[in-house]
């Protein structure tokens, strides 16, 4: 089965990104395709490289990253929720006069056609969060 | 009722308009999926409602104002919004404080709304 999700939960608040890079990895352990992650809202705030958490915190970050980097998963955050909340790719950054790029390696921004690509596309599309 | 429902992807407005951002997220990617003509069903449920109050200056919040960008769905094909009967009343509002468009969900249909769509996203 062809699933997409939807992360409008912040990776610091609550369970709700957690249980979704949990529900990710599932999806992949169980044999079904994973067609995209849509980083909405404060779920952006997943891709922020320079987030520094307690060392008796779970990295969720990390989790989301090691999916897309073994298993190639596409994660994709909302550019317009990235900008507003400092994430930035290059391309970003030299546009906006930025000091640097701080988007996590295996994340990307992207519009919010994506994320309707995803609903047309997806057996299944769940929204965590929100 | 249930024969207006269109089937595709149901969006689900929770949270009043400007108390955090999750309202504006929301309804961006229902002018999303407005923009590349995939049908979605808007429906307004508890404190979601009062996104839909007509008189909204948010002037002083230094927030966009929610209504404008309500009023635009229409322009998307978007014509139809879908309100949680019971919780317009315990607001002490009617339908005729609403936007045209407005149409009122008892929960019978909110049920039926639910079953019935392929994907569900809730803001």
């Amino acid at each position: 089965m062809k699933y997409s999700l939807l992360v409008l939960s912040a990776p610091d608040s609550g369970s709700g990104n957690l249980a979704a890079a949990r529900f990710a990895k599932a999806v992949i352990d169980g044999g079904h395709q994973l067609y995209r992650v849509f980083f909405l809202d404060r779920g952006a705030a997943t891709g922020l490289a320079s987030t520094v958490l307690p060392q008796d915190e779970q990295n969720v970050a990390g989790l989301w990253s090691a999916l897309a980097s073994q298993h190639g998963a596409e994660l994709i955050l909302c550019i317009a929720s990235a900008l507003k909340q400092g994430v930035l790719d290059e391309t970003e950054a030299t546009r906006y006069e930025q000091a640097a790029a701080t988007i996590l390696p295996g994340f990307e921004l992207g519009g919010l056609g994506l994320l309707v690509e995803a609903m047309a596309d997806s057996d299944r599309l769940l929204t965590f969060g929100g | 009722m249930t024969e207006s429902l269109k089937p595709g992807t149901l969006l689900v407005f929770r949270q009043p308009p400007y108390s955090n951002s999750l309202s504006r997220s929301g309804l961006d990617t229902a002018l999303a999926a407005g923009a590349f003509e995939q049908p979605v069903t808007l429906l307004f449920l508890s404190d979601g409602i009062l996104q839909l109050l007509p008189q909204q200056d948010s002037a002083g919040l230094g927030k966009r104002n929610h209504g404008k960008v309500l009023a635009s769905l229409p322009l998307y094909d978007i014509e139809t919004l879908w309100v949680d009967a019971g919780a317009l009343s315990t607001c002490g509002y009617a339908i005729d404080d609403l936007p045209e468009g407005a149409r009122l969900a008892d929960r019978v249909l909110i049920r039926d709304m639910l079953a019935q769509h392929d994907h569900i996203l809730a803001f």
